[in-house]
């Protein structure tokens, strides 16, 4: 087969022509969920040192926090947290040898996306 | 290595379409992929048009009506059209399936066809499939025996053969592998659900006795750990099978055999 053209084989198409699947979709939202939670870490973080470092730097990040905007990237936050709580909860179920049938995974995965967000609305009534 | 979009010699580009059969009232519109390795051109996807009043009920009679009355140089794999060979998986509508046993009328609007997500192409619908079959080949799917052979055949209970059911159905179609966006990444050094389905089949064989071995062996970040349960391919197998499953017992037979 010294005339079969190998070197140049295109790659077939993968995420852009697979339909999106609520298996994949909640797996990745966990990948998702958990890389955004460093970066609302670091806000808390900076939070804090503008605390103890000087009235004007804690007043700028207060201000950005308690803004509509700080407010809606806490929501964001918090629906993250819960999210990613949820979907390790789920990730243990699995590693047990449990829920691992497709109907039952699916479900799950639903739940973690339904879950998360009543869960914000509960937190934000409390808090 | 996750990569959103395509190489540059794979972006695919608007084809051919191919005239209506004439006369045809009941007709079913085809998009397919189609890549020629002496042309020197991108892929691109084809339109094709068939008359469902003379068509077989599924997927691959569309196919093959299309080779036959329109476009002989449409290449596709398929052999026995009853889900046994695995030869004609590919993705359609969206999914990994086999041709023969997806029905036409269980696709709503165009049927979009393309060949396995995230193989290297040989033809049209035809993936390379070489390093799947090698992966398959590394995690040695025979009987690895150490005892003397038995003066007839290796035994076995009727509870221990159970233990291979929804395992021993696979036929290595390599829709669940490539339906693995984790496979799509890593499917260098991860073997993937169909490969770890099976190696599983033989770890839990009661006749086997490399068991230690085989563990051993998947005892590794990529081969085995690369497998985020994120349960496409169980969601996929066009026989209805669960590797994700499968992989779940091996990664607990390896917790077990450590504590």
């Amino acid at each position: 087969m010294a005339d079969v053209n190998r070197g140049n084989r295109p790659l077939s198409p993968h995420i852009a022509i697979y339909r999106p699947q609520m298996t994949s979709a909640s797996s990745i939202m966990v990948r998702i969920t958990g890389i955004s939670l460093l970066f609302f870490a670091l806000l808390v973080v900076w939070w804090l040192l503008a605390a103890a470092t000087s009235e004007t730097a804690f007043a700028f990040i207060d201000g950005l926090l308690t803004s509509w905007f700080g407010g809606l990237l806490l929501t964001l936050g918090v629906w993250a947290l819960w999210y990613h709580t949820l979907g390790r909860l789920r990730h243990v179920i699995f590693d047990f040898g449990y829920g691992l049938d497709v109907n039952v995974a699916e479900t799950l995965g639903k739940g973690m996306f339904i879950g998360a967000t009543v869960l914000t609305v509960l937190t934000l009534i409390v808090v | 290595m996750v990569q959103l979009t395509l190489p540059k010699n794979s972006r695919i580009t608007t084809g051919k379409t191919w005239p209506k059969p004439e006369g045809a009232t009941n007709l079913r519109k085809l998009q397919i992929y189609r890549w020629n390795p002496d042309d020197g051109q991108n892929p691109r996807v084809d339109t094709y048009f068939v008359d469902m009043d003379t068509c077989g009920p599924m997927v691959l009679d569309a196919l093959i009506k299309i080779k036959n009355e329109i476009d002989p140089t449409l290449t596709f794999r398929r052999s026995c059209r009853e889900g046994i060979c695995g030869s004609c998986a590919m993705n359609i509508d969206g999914i990994n399936t086999l041709a023969c046993i997806y029905g036409m009328d269980e696709i709503k609007g165009d049927v979009k066809i393309y060949p396995l997500p995230h193989m290297p192409v040989v033809k049209d619908l035809i993936p390379d499939l070489t390093h799947f079959y090698a992966q398959h080949a590394s995690i040695m799917p025979w009987l690895e025996t150490k005892t003397n052979r038995p003066a007839k055949e290796w035994k076995q209970s009727i509870e221990d053969r159970k233990k291979l059911d929804g395992l021993y159905e696979c036929v290595m179609c390599a829709s669940c592998s490539t339906s693995c966006p984790s496979y799509w990444w890593n499917g260098d050094r991860y073997l993937g659900p169909a490969a770890l389905l099976h190696a599983y089949r033989w770890i839990i064989d009661s006749r086997d006795e490399a068991t230690g071995e085989r563990l051993d062996e998947l005892e590794d970040p990529f081969k085995l750990y690369r497998c985020h349960t994120i349960m496409n391919c169980a969601k996929t197998c066009p026989k209805g099978l669960n590797p994700a499953k499968a992989i779940a017992q091996i990664k607990k037979l390896m917790v077990e055999r450590a504590v």
